[in-house]
């Protein structure tokens, strides 16, 4: 029975190989979400997709430095990595002729390869290995010792991850939101839109490097651009778009989860096309910016025009 | 207010100078205006005028001279200082409604982390009251047309409750029915005693709007009472011929710092 082995199968029999995928999977979907309501609105989303190759060499080198794979040394390399290519964006796009996208195109590009050089000269005994780094591993999860409720360490790590930044966001909601709209206001109020920008791309770049492991560099900015993406066509105030990126997270997890077990694939990527999935779906009936919607208001005018 | 009274000007720049690239956009910039007065900034596109006030606010790096408010620092007195930025200058796509916009204007005040209540509402209530678009409070933004933006912008200045207000081109790309409200609504918050400072691009209005005028073009042409710096010979010579003379200064300088 297929509908048995997909939707019933994973939470009873194999749960405990699936609850892990799942909460990592939501967990990282939750905080990529939140974070990039305000990458999509900053119009800034292709940074997202900087930080997330430009972490690289930083948790390389505090891999050398320590030796491990595991916690602090990782984030602050990728910490310190992703507010240097943050800056040298920043320095290059307003100290020299260059635009802003060329600045991001050589930054992150740079910074991705000296990272694969680091990872090929010291990683080859590890699992730090570069599959893990453009794909993600998070279908070995199952396989590490459960600290928590049946979840490994790192996916404990997330969820503290993914509450952290909401509750950022829960208490500097009115300072984002002046600087994310009005910059040159939230300066002459005292709040420094340059700061904003450096703390937000820092909390980024913990998030990247949290989610790095699971999904890889490259899935992760469709999961932080798809679900405010999706939200924004659906809603015109920031916390209701906020709260509708968290369920669209929630849903693109579930269903990357039944959608891996189904075709017998990797979860990240699963967890990618539902969440694109959605969009599509938004997009085409979303009752004001839908395509349906506008079809219909162009075809009323048509008529209108004609009688 | 205790320092808002007296002889003390609301607002003084002193040699202000801002160079961008090494080559001056503002030279020597040196005025006072008295508290209570509607001062409109004219000149050229070019002449630095939103540069001036932007500097003025701290925005722009000043690269000589000083402004202040009131006798102090401006960055000291944030809460009197009202800024309203050129209405371009925000994505009007941007998820928020009518409300939330006037609500920014309070953020100065309450401060970090707090949030708006009560108090905050009514005063943005009012303020959109006297701009007559308390009936869009609900609206989102991007539904409404340009005249209507820039009431929402001016009635977010209200919320702010400054002493002076920084106005970056509030009329342009305005009907004309809402032109009319805005200038008389910012006469009658000089007559309460706040001080304006307008950057304005029709010379045509210019002469019955404002109280004084500041010519600029990079350097202060004129500033005084409208009637006696809006003479022919000195708009000739904020707009004419001078730009080119202007120009060549300014390269001179930029060569001799280089």
């Amino acid at each position: 029975m297929n509908f048995h082995r997909i939707f019933v199968e994973p939470w009873q029999s194999h749960a405990a190989h699936y609850w892990p995928v799942f909460a990592m999977a939501l967990f990282v979907t939750v905080a990529c979400a939140l974070i990039g309501n305000y990458l999509v609105l900053r119009r800034i989303s292709l940074i997202g997709d900087a930080i997330s190759h430009s972490v690289l060499p930083g948790i390389a080198i505090a891999f050398m430095m320590t030796g491990s794979r595991s916690g602090a040394p990782m984030f602050v390399g990728a910490l310190v990595a992703g507010v240097v290519a943050t800056v040298i964006i920043e320095v290059l796009h307003s100290r020299s002729r260059l635009k802003q996208d060329a600045a991001i195109g050589i930054t992150f590009s740079t910074f991705f390869a000296v990272g694969v050089i680091l990872i090929s000269i010291h990683g080859a005994h590890t699992d730090l290995d570069l599959d893990c780094v453009l794909f993600g591993k998070m279908d070995f999860l199952p396989g590490r010792e459960p600290v928590f409720l049946g979840l490994p360490g790192v996916t404990v790590t997330m969820a503290a991850l993914a509450l952290c930044v909401g509750l950022l966001i829960i208490i500097f909601y009115k300072e984002l939101l002046l600087s994310s709209f009005d910059p040159a206001l939230a300066a002459s109020m005292g709040i420094n839109p340059r700061l904003v920008h450096y703390l937000l791309m820092a909390v980024l770049s913990v998030v990247v490097v949290g989610a790095f492991t699971s999904v890889g560099a490259i899935l992760v900015i469709a999961m932080l651009i798809l679900p405010a993406a999706t939200s924004c066509m659906l809603s015109d105030r920031l916390w209701v778009m906020l709260i509708l990126s968290v369920l669209h997270a929630f849903i693109s997890s579930l269903g990357g989860v039944h959608i891996a077990v189904a075709l017998q694939v990797p979860t990240a990527p699963a967890s990618v096309v539902a969440g694109a999935g959605i969009f599509a779906i938004v997009w085409i009936v979303s009752p004001r910016q839908g395509l349906i919607s506008l079809w219909l208001r162009n075809r009323r005018s048509d008529q209108v025009a004609e009688a | 207010m205790s320092n808002a009274s007296g002889d003390e000007p609301a607002l003084e720049v002193h040699d202000l100078t801002v160079s961008y690239l090494r080559r001056p956009v503002l030279y020597g910039v040196d005025f006072a205006v008295a508290q209570g007065s509607l001062v409109g900034i004219i000149g050229p596109n070019g002449a630095g005028k939103s540069t001036l006030i932007k500097s003025i606010m701290g925005l722009v790096p000043v690269s000589g001279g000083w402004a202040r408010v009131f006798g102090g620092a401006v960055k000291e007195q944030i809460t009197k200082v009202g800024y309203v930025p050129q209405r371009e200058s925000v994505d009007w796509d941007f998820p928020v409604n009518v409300m939330d916009v006037v609500l920014m204007g309070c953020y100065g005040r309450i401060g970090l982390i707090r949030r708006t209540g009560g108090e905050e509402r009514v005063r943005a209530c009012a303020a959109l009251e006297k701009v007559g678009m308390l009936a869009y409070a609900d609206r989102q933004i991007s539904n409404l047309s340009g005249g209507q933006q820039q009431r929402v912008f001016i009635a977010r200045a209200l919320a702010q409750e400054s002493e002076i207000y920084l106005m970056d081109e509030p009329f342009a790309g305005v009907d004309a029915a809402t032109e009319v409200a805005l200038i008389t609504l910012m006469k009658e918050m000089r007559d309460a005693g706040k001080t304006l400072i307008v950057v304005h691009h029709d010379l045509a209005s210019a002469r019955e709007y404002f109280d004084m005028l500041l010519l600029l073009n990079m350097r202060v042409v004129a500033f005084g009472e409208t009637g006696e710096v809006f003479t022919g010979e000195l708009l000739q010579q904020t707009y004419g011929g001078r730009l080119t003379v202007l120009s060549e200064i300014a390269d001179k300088v930029a060569k001799g710092e280089g």
